[in-house]
């Protein structure tokens, strides 16, 4: 049974390899095998959410590697694995992006596969290994129509950012072995010694708000927008945005064990579900419009995870899920059919492709949190859950509920207004729409909208205890009737204000606009504050490098050379020379004796006179000049001298 | 065995150069690739009847010098093992990858099995002298390969500088070892004696010293900064082939060093300077990446990102030479770490070093800017530079992971401001190398102006088969390590307790 866990990660990872490697030779059947696999996947785990298997190996020194299905993760296989089966589905046909399906088909299953790992780990490598390779098959993905120069560097800005985060569960990893928390198991870490938990807990928050782009990392996302509509749906709204607050909800004893944790992440939370909310009014452009809510809502999770909310954090996560995914699908279904994605442009796009306008509606005002729909109820766990913890976060969070309200009615405003006369104009900014809806994309989108609509009755007493009792999360704070009916008074009032005011532009300051539209020109701070100097120091150190360092080595090689030149001549000068004169001296001497002595002693003279001029041709050979030659007879002499060392010691 | 491992690449090699002229080309190569093939077979031999926690293994020994203590000596373990293997596995590539070489063919290929010997019996010897000849020798033949299979005029240059500049580091360790042999009683040369005697324990700045010349003398193999400027351009002139062995075997020489002397030998010094050790490894981390990151020219880029992977080495193994807030379990864990980066980074690099020779082979340049869009007229060659670059910035399910995780892991306990500061070193890596695939193969394609029209061939089979085995090996690692680890791993804890004693 045990062996259903690894049949669980393995499926989709090995799957999607394998589609990736030979998607070119077999283009046709890629789409199929992608979704049978998908399926398959999800069969295992509702089959691992019944079963609950745990299987571990060893991994490192004093690490396992371990996988278990509980019952948070247990929801969360389940929901990774379902709507990953409802994008690819909605991918056959037309419906999948530009370019090889292989590739596109195979990293989808391969992210599928890594977030599986992600949340089904209970030991930090494999989470970390898991929550790695999601970001790597997020900057495929982003850049899966590779020839736009614009989508790559969104790709690579998306992988940057959330990779700079990671290196807190890097730091964590490390910081709870020092603090002898042994394992790595994810149950032991708020066992770590002070003060190292305190390092523990902070890198994992980082990791955590990094991956669920809370601020201040949210703007990524944005950019993430670049990418095909289907990548949107699954990586960046439904699942691997939440893996954050996925991350925060399962490690909450964690953070319960330092004392500022909980109120940090809670307010992380809530000011992001506030101001990104904002952002989200400010859009102009349905997919960012989708993607600024999607960082709001998932503050919604953060601020359960502060407060101790699991039960209510997984709920908002699961029909978060659903609803935002099936937005996507139909942002991308028009994308596809009217080449925009513009939301001025938009209008009466529900109008002229009905069955999509009510799936979408239908989404946006489960995401406006109007009763009876999922997200209302979810989100009134979320807020009961904050003020139970504190009066502030839970006012933040209803203005948050507010602005929800507005930013989903906003669109549905545009899209269900009467055709206008010239909406053709308006088409095709992006790319040459098809003008239908792909016959692939109505059935998982109708599933996942009407998984919106229901899953509010996780809500109900009933459900509600056992959904509690799932997540582990006893004892969890339920909403007083009051609350169900001042959110619900919100959020109508708000959505009312919200299509009032949709018509009348221009009732914010046009700074405030800007500044929400351009998402707080985030990029351009981080861009200020962390690229350029970086980049500019990076070039600084490399001619250094080139000059300096570099530089002196060449310098002390130049040095070398004239030194030897210089012995060189004085060698010529003087040694040579004397041992020249010497000889011709002995010469010299030599003749004198001749003259004066007799025969015998001349033939003496001699030999020693052509002895000494040898030697002198001797001592002249070394000096070629050439360096390397100097450089080997130093070496040989070097090692003469060593052995004589040793020998006579 | 062993030294029947270490020796058949040479006696091939005499065999070639008798061999009479009318010998082709092909067949050479073919020689060199059947040799190594069987010396792979050798190793995977030796690497089944390894017992991991049966210490050394396969000892041989034979009277050399005995009037200077200086005596023949091999043997492998835990350390050496997964290095030999690495060797033999790299060589094989490189001689794969060599198949189409047309210049001077027997001469290359003499020179690669003279290497190959000279590699093996580095990572073999047990015998200080031993292994400073064979440090020496891999010097040499490096020298004539960068020479003269290397880029024009310019390759004579940075041979001429790699081979000085890494012979002065070679008298440095020289000197080093006479100091401890000098300091042995008896006079021995032999590794396994010196680290059972700790000679120069309590010998206090004696021992500094010998720590310095033997520390310097690997740091500039390694290499380290400040030691690293003869890297980039003996790498950016060298052949593929050549800089595939001199960043996956050569450097690894240096490395190595640490673990089977620096270390176990001179456990008391090693201690005392930990904290230098760590500083240079972490600043061989920032610097190298941050340098590597300002870079236009491909495989220069690539040389620079060697020195941060080595300088991650250097910070483990400085690591582990920290008592103080730490226990043997992570020391361990940074030795192991240390060692499993040695062999990764010998399988990534390698396998980019190949891959930076076949963008030459099209292109004619290295400059990142003359090329761009590649994806579009060359797949093959831009997805495995693709699997290549996301292995070499440490994605976990490779190898680099594997290594860097338990680097980090094992140093944050006893150096965390350093290991923290090294910790930005994989976002810069993730940075240079996302920009270097975004520049050259993605975009709109466009080919260096020289090149016709007609476009460029994607990867062939003798180039895709090296590369691609190499990446896969480093994707079985990252996937499955224990059959690498638990070879490891006894042996770091070993000479964890050897520099605690």
């Amino acid at each position: 049974m045990n062996g259903l866990v690894w049949l669980l990660v393995a499926l989709p990872l090995g799957g999607g390899s394998v589609l990736v490697l030979t998607g070119r030779r077999c283009p046709r059947a890629v789409p199929a095998l992608g979704v049978a696999v998908a399926v398959v996947t999800l069969g295992v785990a509702v089959a691992a959410a019944v079963a609950r298997p745990a299987a571990g190996a060893p991994l490192f020194t004093g690490a396992r590697a371990g996988l278990a299905v509980d019952g948070l993760s247990a929801v969360m296989a389940v929901t990774v694995a379902a709507v990953t089966t409802a994008v690819l589905l909605s991918a056959l046909g037309e419906g999948a992006p530009a370019g090889n399906r292989g590739r596109f088909f195979g990293l989808m299953l391969v992210f599928a596969g890594a977030m599986l790992v992600a949340v089904t780990a209970t030991t930090l490598p494999l989470l970390l290994m898991g929550w790695e390779v999601m970001g790597a098959t997020s900057w495929a993905l982003i850049g899966h129509q590779w020839q736009d120069p614009a989508r790559t560097r969104a790709a690579g800005v998306a992988f940057l950012t959330t990779r700079t985060a990671d290196l807190g569960l890097y730091l964590a990893a490390g910081a709870a072995l020092a603090g002898q928390a042994g394992s790595l198991d994810l149950a032991a870490l708020p066992l770590t010694g002070s003060p190292w938990l305190h390092a523990v807990t902070a890198g994992v928050i980082a990791a955590a708000l990094g991956k669920s782009a809370q601020l201040p990392f949210s703007f990524w996302l944005s950019g993430a927008m670049r990418g095909p509509s289907a990548v949107s749906a699954l990586l960046h709204s439904a699942t691997m945005v939440a893996a954050g607050a996925y991350l925060l909800l399962r490690l909450h004893p964690l953070l319960a064990a330092t004392g500022w944790a909980g109120p940090l992440v809670a307010w992380t939370g809530a000011v992001t579900a506030l101001v990104l909310g904002v952002v989200a009014v400010a859009q102009t452009d349905l997919k960012q419009l989708l993607a600024a809510s999607t960082s709001a809502q998932i503050g919604f999770m953060v601020l359960a995870a502060g407060s101790g909310g699991t039960a209510a954090g997984t709920a908002q996560l699961v029909a978060h899920a659903a609803t935002k995914s099936g937005l996507f699908l139909a942002a991308g279904a028009w994308l596809t059919a009217l080449g925009t994605k513009r939301l001025s442009a938009l209008r009466g796009a529900a109008r002229s492709y009905p069955l999509v306008g009510a799936a979408f509606t239908v989404g946006a005002l489960t995401l406006a949190g109007l009763p009876p729909l999922s997200l209302w109820a979810a989100k009134d766990e979320v807020l009961a859950a904050a003020r139970a913890e504190g009066t502030g976060p839970y006012a933040v969070g209803l203005a948050a509920a507010a602005v929800a309200a507005a930013y989903s009615v906003k669109a549905v405003h545009y899209v269900t207004r009467p055709l206008p006369e010239e909406a053709e104009s308006g088409y095709d900014t992006e790319r040459r729409g098809t003008r239908r809806i792909c016959a692939a994309t109505p059935p998982p989108l109708l599933a996942l909208t009407l998984a919106a609509a229901v899953l509010g009755v996780l809500a109900l007493p009933g459900p509600a205890s056992w959904w509690e009792r799932l997540t582990g999360d006893q004892g969890a704070v339920s909403p007083q009737p009051w609350e169900y009916g001042l959110s619900a008074g919100v959020a109508v009032g708000a959505a009312a204000l919200a299509w009032w005011g949709a018509s009348r532009p221009g009732l914010a300051p046009r700074a405030a606009v800007g500044w929400a539209h351009g998402w707080l020109h985030l990029e351009r701070a981080a861009h200020f504050l962390v690229v350029r100097p970086v980049l500019g120091l990076a070039r600084a150190l490399a001619h250094i490098d080139d000059r300096v360092v570099a530089g002196a080595v060449r310098a002390a090689g130049r040095g070398g050379l004239t030194a030897s030149r210089f012995a060189r001549r004085l060698d010529d000068r003087g040694a040579d020379r004397a041992v020249r004169q010497t000889a011709r001296g002995t010469t010299a001497a030599a003749r004198l004796a001749r003259r004066v002595e007799d025969d015998g002693v001349d033939s003496a003279v001699r030999a020693i006179a052509s002895g000494a001029r040898n030697l002198g041709r001797w001592a002249r050979r070394p000096q070629t000049g050439l360096l390397h030659q100097y450089y080997a007879q130093a070496a040989v002499g070097f090692v003469v001298l060593v052995l004589i060392i040793l020998l006579v010691r | 065995m062993l030294s029947v491992l270490v020796f058949l690449p040479l006696l091939v090699c005499a065999a070639l150069a008798l061999l009479p002229r009318g010998l082709g080309d092909r067949a050479c190569a073919w020689i060199w690739i059947s040799t190594a093939a069987l010396e792979l077979a050798l190793v995977v031999v030796l690497w089944s009847g390894f017992d991991a926690g049966g210490g050394m293994q396969y000892e041989q020994r034979a009277r050399w010098i005995p009037s200077a203590g200086v005596g023949y000596h091999v043997g492998v373990d835990g350390l050496s093992l997964p290095l030999v293997a690495l060797t033999c596995l790299l060589f094989l590539a490189v001689a794969v990858y060599s198949l189409r070489e047309y210049r001077r063919v027997r001469s290359y290929v003499c020179l690669f099995l003279f290497l190959q010997t000279v590699s093996t019996g580095l990572f073999v010897a047990l015998d200080l002298i031993l292994f400073f000849v064979f440090f020496d020798l891999s010097i040499v033949g490096m020298f004539f390969v960068i020479a003269g299979w290397g880029h024009g005029e310019r390759a004579r240059a940075a041979a001429l500088q790699f081979f000085l500049y890494t012979f002065v580091g070679s008298l440095a360790l020289l000197l080093g070892f006479i100091g401890l042999y000098l300091a042995a009683e008896p006079h021995t040369f032999d590794i396994a004696d010196l680290a059972r005697a700790d000679p120069l324990a309590g010998s206090g700045p004696y021992a500094g010293l010998v720590l310095l010349a033997i520390g310097v003398g690997l740091a500039i193999k390694t290499p380290t900064v400040p030691f690293h400027t003869w890297l980039p351009p003996a790498h950016t002139d060298a052949p593929a082939a050549g800089s595939a062995i001199l960043a996956g075997i050569l450097l690894k020489m240096g490395a190595y060093g640490f673990v089977r002397i620096a270390m176990p030998l001179l456990p008391g010094s090693w201690r005392e300077y930990a904290l230098v050790i760590v500083v240079v490894g972490v600043v061989s981390v920032v610097y190298g990446a941050l340098v590597a990151l300002a870079q236009t020219d491909f495989k220069r880029m690539i040389a620079y990102t060697s020195v941060t992977h080595m300088g991650y080495v250097i910070l483990a193994v400085g690591a582990a030479g920290t008592l103080a807030g730490t226990d043997l379990q992570a020391r361990s864990l940074a030795v192991t770490g240390a060692v499993t980066q040695m062999v990764s980074h010998g399988l990534i690099t390698g396998a980019l070093f190949l891959l930076s020779g076949v963008l030459y082979d099209r292109g004619h340049t290295y400059a990142m800017d003359a090329y761009s869009g590649l994806a579009a007229h060359t797949p093959r060659f831009a997805a495995v530079t693709a699997v290549a670059a996301f292995a070499g910035l440490g994605l976990p399910g490779f190898s680099g992971f594997i290594a860097e995780f338990q680097i980090f892991t094992g140093s944050l306990a006893s150096r965390t401001t350093a290991t923290a500061i090294a910790l930005t070193g994989i976002v810069i890596t993730a940075a240079l190398f996302l920009t270097a695939l975004r520049r050259m193969f993605l975009g709109a394609p466009r080919l260096p102006g020289a090149l016709a029209s007609g476009g460029v061939a994607d990867l062939r089979r003798h180039e895709a088969l090296p590369t691609v085995a190499l990446l896969a090996l480093a994707l079985v690692i990252g996937v499955l390590p224990r059959w690498l680890l638990d070879v490891i791993e006894p042996a770091g804890r070993a000479l964890a307790r050897l520099v605690a004693r």
